[in-house]
């Protein structure tokens, strides 16, 4: 059936709401990769197999829905109307849960988050410390719906910002709205997105194209996934309606195959629109025509970039150009194009449906809304988390993602992917937003946010990424191909023993040379992560180079493990984990390390609960 | 005509032209190793890198692309500039040691190898130009070499690196290839390119084996000019 017209749209839509009742029983499973990967799909099929055969299929509903964001708890089960909360939910438990919590309202204990730092039980989901902080505006309504159904994206008011500006807004007054609100964009550059729509708008030449960029690429980073996964029809509404700003007839969704949950959600959705008359000709009998095509990406880092991505789509081989003429002239097919990645479309039917004075309400004076952070590393809490622009690092990494782990002490958070920085504590208490991160020498990037904890190496971390950055530079321009592979050499050189004086100011002088002599912003920001562990911590660089220590007790070459035979017990647990049976002694006896075979894995020191492991 | 200024020197060009442009046409040197007045500029050796200033804004760009505007001040030979052309000449040095035109831009601009770097023994003379490759692409119009790989792996080649049954031996990726990297050997009636046997056309007239075959025929497929005609070398025609 399509819908004609936008009166027809919004009969449909008050229909399914009315038809809706929210104090029914609703039992939610997470059903993003993180929960299928611990089994989430055979936990909905239980649940639905336990409600048949109960014949409870009136009374209770059961909805795979789209990531919640905590997926170190995975399977993660919310129990409507309540909201209560079950995590690591197993196929045993699907009765229990229905019997038990759905109709009698008991809690189960055992199923329910404790806090790590206090032990403290919690049963809803909103008094979980990792969300509460939170303010999921993008990406809350993943638990809600299930992201196959149009329906249940129309029942919480999906696409209602799309039949607004089809009714009553024109074109201009969509774009001018989007750029009150000072929309930046979330893939990493932060350019305000309201403008680029405008240059697109007013840039001769037909057709004008606009792209969904979700090539998401920074290692750990994956809330471009996550939200193409769970809520695909808010994207795609977004982007209708920068189509519609914009004058385009014809979108792209540029999405890596090895997303493959994404690409078959987005798949359904735009099917799914298509038969509603939300994509295609006409749409809601507006007159505005439009429609989306899915292009699966090989996988390459530099294709996120704009013009390596419109290369890829033309069919080319994935490289950058100089932008010295930009996309919203001269983009895919040398026409007006209009990039935007997964996020900032999703972010386009908030600030239609409630306004840019309400959207420029939440955040720092020039940075608006809300973010989504991927937060990983040595932290209790590691998933994806969205906050307000101007919330403190302090705040994500103690209340969000509840500290540390281990107890042990805070090094340095990277953010921004591989091209960011890492930041030291000092800087804990800034606020997050485009213009502070990139003033320390980090960034925004898409979101990426690893926690380190001091028994990280930063001369071992900068080594990481470049090695990443190496192995995707697309090799077009010298300052990059070749440049990021020798800083990494001499990172190897230091890692391994055989730093040089001069070293570090030589990484220096030669980072200044990727970052001006570089073709695209893959090699111009590569330097980033040296520059900024030399800026924070170059005392660890000086005693690799100078000491031929390692302080953190990571790099191999420069450290050996010894055991403190006064602290030793002869409990015997180090040399039982040791891969290399290198530890020797009698039992209850202090034991020894054979320097000659260890292997230096740190097993003995991760195991030995006397402290007895030392690194030097 | 734009006005500029290239190096304190006051510049009139014409619209459209790029700021290497306009510097040669006025006696201004930069160094390139990527660019051919015939192809279209890639950027990707970075060597013509230039300082721009418009108004306080200043920023590296590669002059062989970056067009010349009104009010332009533009430095060829900055501090930043010059660590960019050194880092580019030190890099290439180390990847492509038995490279001789690298080693003669360097030596004129007073770069020294810089000893950090461990040179490379697998790179050949190859800097990735991609004149190669744009001239195979957007002159002769076969597109018989590409690249494969990527970042420090890439490498130019027909496809698969086995012999490309595209090609059609003209030479003219070994003519302009910057370094001599690419190999071209005339061997009896033969010509051999990209490990590919070529055999050559004798002229009607004065017997010479000016050009192979495969190229001739090619030629008359595009222009339409008859293959008996094309078999006269230039000189007898």
């Amino acid at each position: 059936m399509k819908i004609k017209s936008t009166e027809e749209f919004k009969a449909l839509q008050t229909q399914i709401s009315n038809s809706r009742d929210p104090e029914k029983p609703c039992i939610t499973v997470c059903a993003g990769t993180g929960c299928i990967a611990y089994g989430a799909d055979k936990l909905v099929d239980k649940f639905k197999a336990e409600i048949e055969e109960a014949g409870l299929q009136e009374k209770i509903d059961i909805r795979s829905t789209g990531c919640h964001g905590f997926c170190e708890q995975g399977p993660v089960v919310v129990i409507h109307p309540k909201k209560i909360f079950y995590r690591r939910v197993g196929l045993d438990d699907a009765a229990e849960v229905i019997q038990k919590t759905v109709l009698n309202g008991e809690v189960l204990d055992r199923l329910l988050y404790a806090d790590p730092i206090s032990g403290e039980k919690i049963t809803y989901e909103d008094d979980v410390p990792f969300y509460k902080k939170q303010m999921r505006l993008v990406f809350g309504m993943n638990g809600n719906i299930d992201p196959t159904s149009l329906e249940d994206y129309l029942a919480i008011g999906g696409y209602g910002a799309l039949a607004k500006a089809l009714d009553g807004m024109k074109p201009e007054g969509v774009i001018e709205e989007v750029k009150k609100a000072n929309l930046r964009g979330r893939g990493g550059g932060g350019f305000p997105a309201g403008w680029k729509w405008d240059s697109t708008r007013n840039a001769e030449g037909t057709p004008k194209y606009v792209i969904c960029n979700a090539d998401e690429g920074d290692p750990g980073a994956y809330m471009d996934r996550s939200l193409l996964e769970g809520n695909p029809h808010s994207v795609l509404e977004g982007m209708i309606i920068g189509a519609y700003a914009i004058g385009s007839n014809q979108g792209y969704i540029y999405v890596r195959n090895e997303y493959p949950l994404a690409v078959k959600n987005v798949s359904i959705a735009i099917e799914k629109g298509r038969d509603l008359g939300l994509l295609g000709d006409n749409i809601l009998g507006s007159g505005f025509s439009f429609d989306i095509t899915i292009i699966r990406g090989g996988g390459a880092f530099v294709c996120g970039e704009s013009s390596a991505l419109f290369a890829s789509i033309e069919g080319r081989v994935g490289e950058p150009r100089a932008k010295y003429i930009h996309g919203t002239d001269k983009g895919l097919y040398d026409k007006p194009t209009n990039l935007n990645n997964v996020e900032t479309w999703a972010n386009v039917p908030l600030i239609i449906n409630k306004g840019a004075d309400w959207y420029q309400s939440i955040g720092t004076e020039n940075s608006k809304g809300t973010k989504i952070f991927s937060l990983v590393g040595k932290i209790n809490n590691t998933g994806l988390v969205e906050i307000p622009m101007g919330m403190t690092l302090r705040e994500v990494i103690e209340d969000i993602g509840g500290g540390i782990l281990k107890g042990r002490k805070f090094k340095a958070v990277q953010t921004g992917g591989p091209s960011g920085g890492c930041i030291p504590e000092e800087f804990l208490d800034m606020k997050i937003d485009f213009d502070e991160l990139t003033e320390i020498g980090s960034m925004m990037g898409s979101g990426g946010m690893i926690v380190m904890d001091d028994r990280t190496c930063m001369v071992d971390v900068a080594r990481y990424f470049l090695k990443f950055l190496e192995g995707e530079s697309c090799g077009k321009c010298v300052p990059c191909r070749e440049g990021v592979r020798r800083m990494r050499e001499i990172l190897d050189d230091i890692c391994e023993g055989r730093g040089r004086e001069g070293d570090v100011e030589l990484l220096e002088s030669m980072s200044q040379g990727v970052i001006d002599g570089a073709l695209c912003a893959l090699g111009s920001t590569a330097s980033n992560p040296v520059m900024s562990t030399i800026k924070y911590f170059r005392n660890e660089y000086d005693a690799h180079i100078r000491d031929k220590k390692c302080p953190a007790g990571v790099c191999k070459e420069l450290i050996r493990y010894t055991i403190d035979a006064e602290k030793c017990t002869g409990c015997r647990a180090c040399a039982r984990v040791c891969p290399a049976e290198c530890i020797s002694g009698e039992k209850k006896q202090p034991h020894v390390i054979d320097q000659e075979r260890c292997v230096k894995c740190g097993s003995c020191l991760d195991t030995c609960k006397f402290d007895a492991v030392l690194v030097e | 005509m734009i006005n500029l200024v290239i190096d304190d020197k006051k510049i009139q060009a014409e619209e459209g032209a790029t700021i290497l442009q306009a510097a040669r046409n006025n006696g201004i040197e930069i160094p390139t190793l990527c660019y051919h007045d015939e192809l279209t500029a890639s950027g990707a050796c970075r060597l013509c890198s230039v300082e721009i200033k418009k108004g306080k804004r200043t920023r590296i760009v590669t002059s062989c692309i970056y067009q010349v505007e009104e009010g332009l001040v533009v430095n060829t030979r900055s501090e930043r500039v010059l660590n960019v052309r050194r880092l580019v000449l030190q890099l290439l040095m180390a990847r492509c040691p038995g490279a001789e035109l690298v080693r003669e831009i360097a030596e004129k601009e007073g770069v020294e190898p810089q000893t950090r770097f461990h040179p490379d023994e697998d790179k050949g003379k190859c800097i990735l130009c991609r004149k190669c490759v744009e001239v195979c692409e957007q002159v002769v119009g076969v597109s018989a070499i590409g690249f494969s790989y990527r970042g420090a792996e890439k490498m130019v080649g027909p496809p698969f690196m086995e012999s490309s049954q595209t090609c059609i031996g003209c030479g003219a990726c070994a003519y302009v290839c910057p370094t001599g990297h690419i190999t071209m050997e005339e061997r009896g009636d033969e010509r051999i390119i990209w490990d590919r046997h070529f055999k050559m056309a004798k002229c009607t007239v004065c017997g010479k084996k000016f050009a192979p075959e495969d190229q001739l025929k090619y030629i008359s497929e595009t222009t339409g000019v008859s293959y008996d005609t094309l078999t006269t070398c230039v000189d007898c025609r």
